[in-house]
């Protein structure tokens, strides 16, 4: 009954607060098809796995600049591929040389084929290089740069704004005096944290909803998998950055020192959401990345945008998302002590 | 379960009990073991400058904050405890309300969480209304309001749930003379019909109407009684010249 009073004034504020409103549905649809105009790619090391082939071929491959990994058969290969650890599998159809491209990033499809045809070129000495056979694990080369990039700034927008709006709204309601006010009766600490997950969740939900929408339908990012389970990884992204922005917000004085969590909070999450590839990082760096909710959406997003990804191969990313959650809102709870003790 | 009334000899007449009251924040302190008595059905004043402690006092008692030394009582249970949160009004020195909401949603929001609903909530939301002559502006978004219409705003907030004790910090303040006098017969009704007030004021006029006050400065309390037995005892005319001779004099 309190938390439904409570989310039902969030409700209506939020609803006569359309400026704010606006901010959280049509800001991350802007920035995205600014996205999409603007985007272009990277190089990176192509992982090559080989079967069964030629020693100075592999060599050939491994002064391209590829990363070589031998198989004794096409199944291992493939599959090493299939969990995303290969971009590419050269193997040999009798005597004509065949690639198997993972696929679902066009940055490296680039690179794969630019490697492979210098090899080739190479071998082949003064005669004409032999055709390569084409064949890919997901899409059919026809990705462009921005989906890839789409599949996770989707998740990164639904982030950031739900992490801005719910860590200012908490804030105000510190800094207005109406926390102590609403301390003052018998609303229990948790009641007013799920309160505002309730509240602020409906509004989530729509922005989700939205985000999910646009970007699939309108903007036409690839979208391979179930529109609903981009739809729960959006929501559950939004939570985690409902509570967390909540927490934060009680470590801040007013919304400029809010606004200062964004380079401390949001930008890091951008490197290690995927944007840049973690093959290029150090160990212990990519270790950082696994701490942090974005890299559990956006990994979650780009195998059911790009690869088709189904609830089996999603459902770690969700609880992990969900642990995230839960370990925010119980955060929140104990930093409310602040305010009042029981 | 709790029977209030067996748990000390003194609750069954006593609304607020506190004894030997510390609390400093860092190396200040703005509390120094105050003890004081309020007892059920009076309005009882915290008379002081800014500065004298009496939000803190006020926080203590609403277990918003709690004691570094002494003990805080409030109908019988020591505080802070959350059940006797929903017997007390609370209106404190800023007004805590929603801007972008309508009085009305504002009004509607706070009573919801004491558990009011459905009619009994819309009838009393127009008796407190009336009471607070805000009726026809019920309607309005709170950002459009005075100063002064916030203040009845947030006393009519305190009132919706009936409480038994009554604790405003500071109601008075921008309000303009003719309804100051209004505000105060009012509390002087709700007194008659049993609530208790603790009120905390900085007018020294305001305390002439209070049944006994305290009169604090610097976290300590430095003189305690009726207006007339404060006033009688320092051999001053007015208020501010008792709070004067208690506190030491003019320099």
């Amino acid at each position: 009954m309190r938390i439904r009073a409570l989310a039902f004034r969030i409700i209506r504020q939020f609803i006569k607060d359309k400026r704010t409103l606006a901010l959280m549905l049509l800001a991350p649809l802007l920035v995205l098809t600014l996205m999409k105009l603007v985007f272009d790619g990277q190089a990176v090391d192509p992982r090559i796995g080989t079967v069964q082939i030629p020693g100075p071929v592999i060599e050939a491959l491994q002064s391209n600049g590829a990363d070589v990994t031998p198989f004794d058969n096409e199944e291992q290969a493939l599959a090493q591929m299939g969990d995303a650890e290969l971009d590419a599998v050269f193997m040999l159809n009798d005597t004509l040389p065949q690639i198997v491209l993972e696929g679902s990033n066009p940055t490296k499809i680039r690179n794969v084929m630019a490697v492979a045809q210098k090899s080739l070129q190479k071998l082949g000495g003064n005669g004409d290089p032999p055709q390569l056979e084409l064949s890919y694990l997901h899409g059919s080369g026809d990705r462009d740069i921005f989906d890839y990039y789409g599949s996770v700034l989707v998740g990164f927008f639904s982030f950031f704004f739900v992490f801005l709006i719910a860590g200012v709204s908490f804030l105000r309601e510190r800094t207005t005096g109406t926390l102590q006010r609403l301390l003052a009766t018998p609303l229990r600490r948790w009641e007013v944290v799920a309160g505002y997950l309730l509240g602020f969740g409906l509004f989530t939900l729509l922005q989700a909803s939205l985000i999910a929408w646009y970007a699939t339908s309108v903007l036409g990012i690839a979208l391979e998998g179930s529109f609903f389970l981009v739809l729960l990884m959006n929501l559950l992204l939004a939570l985690a950055a409902l509570t967390l922005g909540t927490l934060l917000s009680a470590y801040a004085q007013n919304e400029f020192q809010m606004f200062q969590f964004i380079p401390l909070i949001i930008v890091p999450q951008i490197f290690f959401c995927g944007l840049i590839d973690l093959q290029s990082m150090p160990e212990w760096l990519q270790t950082v990345g696994k701490a942090l909710p974005l890299y559990y959406g956006a990994d979650a997003l780009r195998g059911i945008m790009l690869r088709g990804a189904g609830w089996n191969d999603i459902w770690v990313d969700s609880i992990v998302l969900v642990g995230f959650s839960v370990l925010f809102a119980i955060l929140n709870v104990l930093a409310l002590r602040k305010h009042r003790r029981i | 379960m709790n029977l209030p009334e067996h748990s000390s000899v003194a609750s069954s007449y006593d609304c607020v009990v506190a004894v030997d009251v510390s609390r400093q924040f860092g190396k200040k302190k703005v509390l120094d073991e105050i003890s004081l008595t309020v007892k059920r059905g009076e309005i009882f004043g915290l008379l002081g400058p800014s500065g004298s402690g009496k939000t803190t006092l006020v926080r203590l008692v609403t277990g918003l904050d709690i004691p570094d030394g002494g003990s805080i009582t409030l109908l019988g249970e020591p505080m802070p405890k959350l059940n006797v949160l929903s017997r007390i009004g609370y209106m404190a020195q800023s007004d805590a309300l929603y801007g972008e909401l309508t009085a009305q949603e504002n009004l509607e929001f706070f009573s919801t969480l004491y558990g009011l609903r459905g009619n009994s909530l819309k009838k009393r939301i127009q008796e407190v209304a009336e009471l607070v002559k805000l009726s026809d502006d019920l309607k309005k978004p709170v950002q459009q309001y005075s100063g002064g219409m916030k203040r009845r705003l947030s006393l009519a907030v305190a009132l919706m749930h009936e409480p038994e004790v009554l604790v405003l910090d500071e109601p008075t303040v921008g309000i303009d003379p003719v309804l100051r006098k209004s505000v105060w017969n009012e509390l002087d009704n709700l007194r008659r019909g049993g609530v208790t007030i603790l009120v905390t004021t900085h007018v020294m006029d305001e305390a002439d109407k209070c049944d006994r006050l305290a009169m604090l400065r610097d976290g300590k309390v430095i003189a305690l009684g009726t207006p007339e037995q404060l006033k009688a005892d320092s051999h001053s005319a007015t208020m501010e010249d008792a709070f004067i001779t208690y506190g030491g004099g003019v320099a």
